[in-house]
């Protein structure tokens, strides 16, 4: 496999990512999708080290996986506080920051 | 020679010391005769300096630098002191001498005055005696203009005293205005000075001015900017019609300021900086005929006026005329010989007339008559002051004017030597007109109108109070012991005038003198008479030449018209614009804030697209 077999395949995982964060109304879909996101990076990166014969990208990716999952719980905790809050979970209702 | 400094800035700094006081202290101020005593104490403490300062004067320049101000590459620009020779701390003896005689005064004539207002009246008249001390004792031109524009100020201030009365707050606000234009071209001259010079002092210019330097070749305008400073304080026409309503003050206030000293400020730096307009003898011309012109001017209006105070104001005009004549002609030392007499001799006039219109309530000179029996010390001593100022022999007046004639002579300045003739013979006129009319005439018989000091009529008038009456015999006995002091040993004049001119001076006064007997004492020609002979001239004198018209026209034509289109541009183009972008400002601000939905989603939107617009534009082939 080549390393542009890898790297379109971070691509489209990140294209679909971002495609969920942006048509997603529920916030956790909307989470999900950067997970993805986060993902297709996480490719990238291994990729790279093995194509580059250099393991620090490896231990990179492992940190950026377990700080996502600190960042998907405090993301989740974020979700139910604001559900709790405004009684809703949906996207587009939580704009208060509108000019 | 330090110590004529040092005594020079203590009288200098005694007044400015009270001043300080009364506005700082403000229950002080309002508890009016304490604050009087506290002014007078210290401007009798600057009279003391004063006099020693000159008894320890010498000749040559004396300079005390208190410090020096606005510091620039080389060195300072300027500083701020006392310059104390012979000729500055004689004045400075005239300045205190008639600003403590005027305050001692002032405490009888404004006794009806309610305590907070007296107190402001002695904390005005302490910061004029620091400020026109601060004038006289400048070492340089900037230390002289911030003086200058501060005794403008307090003679704003003064002549509004009784600011509730709609004519003095009109006079005041007049003699500001027509001060200030003078003084616009007097900041304009300094300036032109400074860059053709490179210096504000005195002495500086003063040695440049005998070394014969070329930076002061061809100062013409330079020095007719000057002298418009000179003028307009100086009310030399045009600028004179600012004196007569400034009368509107306090009588003592007319005494120091209008009479005295502030008005003499004018001859005062003329006489300072003759050095300089030696250089330009063309200005030196046009200051002698104005003057001259000036004298005849308000002589010919003194002789129409009803008003005692208003007949003095155009004598003082008048004699200011002379100095400048005098300084014109080249002989500046003739004409501060006269303003220090003339300080004198018009400060007494003035307070007597004062301590009669304190006495009858009413400055019209026909509402008076008869005063000579009621008031006799007060007919005593402003006979002394007319003899003076009509310059008969022994009287403080005498010898100086004659002086004053004989540089006009000497100066080769023909013309206006007869005008001073003339305005000398209109002098001994109208000041016994005067005397005659309100001293000696029938007492009138309706009562003075309502409104005085007291509401007393001529009937019932009486000498002043003593705090009153020993400040005009000090004055008289001055005029007296002047006037016999030069008859024994005068101060030598800088010219040979010709031996016809002493005849000439007195028998022109006389020849006034027995003018005015004849009509207004004996009758043996009827005022009306002579009013119709010269009815052009009687009737242009009556309207003041149309100069105060002319001035109202321009005023209201030319500066408030001016003042009206620059308030519309300023109103509908200068605001208009404003108000239009910070309109447009608001409009924009809305429309873009349309743009903050406040949704994350737009903004991952917006992050997206902005992402793979720089990719396009890094990748696009060029």
């Amino acid at each position: 496999m080549t390393l542009q077999a890898y790297l379109t395949l971070a691509a489209m995982l990140f294209c679909i990512g971002l495609f969920g964060v942006l048509t997603r109304r529920n916030t956790i879909g909307i989470l999900l999708g950067i997970e993805l996101m986060l993902n297709a990076v996480n490719i990238n990166l291994a990729a790279f080290a093995r194509f580059l014969g250099d393991v620090s990208g490896m231990i990179f990716t492992v940190f950026t996986i377990c700080i996502t999952v600190a960042e998907v719980a405090l993301g989740l905790a974020l979700v139910i506080l604001i559900y709790r809050i405004r009684r809703t979970a949906v996207a587009d209702h939580l704009d208060l920051l509108r000019g | 020679m330090a110590a004529s400094g040092n005594f020079a800035l203590w009288a200098w700094l005694a007044p400015g010391l009270a001043f300080l006081l009364l506005s700082l202290i403000v229950p002080l101020r309002r508890s009016g005769t304490p604050a009087a005593m506290l002014s007078i104490v210290l401007s009798a403490g600057a009279l003391v300096a004063a006099v020693f300062a000159w008894h320890s004067a010498v000749p040559d320049m004396a300079r005390r630098i208190l410090w020096e101000w606005i510091p620039v590459e080389d060195g300072v620009l300027t500083s701020v002191g006392v310059l104390a020779d012979a000729d500055s701390t004689l004045m400075l003896i005239l300045v205190a001498l008639v600003s403590f005689l005027v305050q001692v005064y002032s405490l009888g004539y404004l006794s009806d005055e309610p305590p907070a207002s007296l107190g402001r009246y002695y904390a005005y008249q302490s910061l004029f005696a620091f400020s026109m001390m601060g004038l006289v004792l400048a070492p340089n031109f900037v230390q002289l203009f911030i003086c200058w524009e501060l005794v403008g100020l307090c003679s704003y201030l003064l002549i509004g005293y009784w600011y509730a009365r709609p004519e003095a707050a009109r006079a005041a606000v007049k003699a500001f205005w027509v001060t200030k234009a003078g003084d616009v071209g007097f900041l304009i001259g300094i300036v032109m000075l400074w860059s053709r010079t490179g210096t504000f002092d005195f002495s500086e210019l003063f040695e440049m001015a005998q070394g014969g330097s070329d930076a002061l070749a061809g100062l013409g305008l330079v020095m007719f900017c000057i002298y418009l400073g000179a003028a307009g304080k100086s009310a030399q026409f045009p600028f004179h019609v600012w004196l007569p309503d400034a009368m509107e003050g306090p009588t003592p206030v007319s005494a120091l300021i209008h009479a005295a000293t502030m008005v003499t400020a004018g001859v005062y730096l003329l006489f300072r900086t003759a050095f300089l307009f030696e250089q330009a003898p063309e200005v030196l011309g046009a200051v002698g005929w104005i003057g001259a012109f000036t004298a005849l001017l308000a002589a010919t209006l003194a002789c129409v006026q009803r008003d005692i105070k208003r007949v003095l104001a155009y004598s003082t005009v008048s004699q200011l005329g002379y100095m400048m004549a005098a300084i014109g002609a080249g002989f500046a030392g003739a004409g501060f010989l006269h303003l220090l007499t003339h300080g004198i001799f018009k400060a007494l006039l003035f307070l007597a007339a004062g301590a009669v219109i304190h006495a009858v309530g009413s400055n019209d000179i026909f509402g008076m008559g008869g005063l000579a029996r009621r008031m006799p010390q007060t007919f005593v001593v402003f006979l002394i002051g007319t003899l003076s100022l009509a310059g008969i022999p022994f009287f403080a007046g005498f010898f100086s004017k004659e002086e004053i004639l004989g540089a006009a002579w000497e100066g080769r300045l023909t013309v206006p030597f007869a005008m001073l003739v003339t305005a000398a013979f209109l002098t001994a006129f109208y000041m016994f007109r005067v005397v005659f009319i309100a001293f000696l005439g029938a007492p009138a018989a309706s009562a003075a109108p309502a409104g005085g000091h007291g509401g007393h009529d001529a009937a019932h008038a009486h000498d002043a109070p003593p705090v009153m009456t020993v400040v005009l015999w000090v004055l008289a006995l001055l005029a007296m012991v002047i006037g016999v002091g030069f008859a024994r040993s005068h101060p030598e004049a800088e010219f040979v005038a010709p031996g016809w001119i002493t005849p000439l001076a007195v028998g022109v006064a006389l020849g006034g003198i027995a003018l005015a007997t004849a009509v207004y004492a004996l009758g043996w020609i009827s005022a009306d008479w002579i009013y119709r002979r010269l009815a052009l001239v009687a009737e242009a004198a009556e309207e003041r030449f149309w100069l105060d018209d002319f001035f109202a026209l321009v005023y209201r034509g030319g500066i408030l018209g001016l003042a009206r289109i620059v308030g519309w541009v300023d109103r509908y183009i200068v605001d208009g614009v404003l108000n239009v972008l910070s309109a447009w400002t608001l409009t924009a601000g809305d429309r873009l804030r349309r743009i903050q939905s406040g949704q994350a989603q737009d903004y991952v939107y917006g992050i997206a697209l902005g992402v793979l617009i720089l990719m396009v534009w890094m990748r696009w082939p060029r």
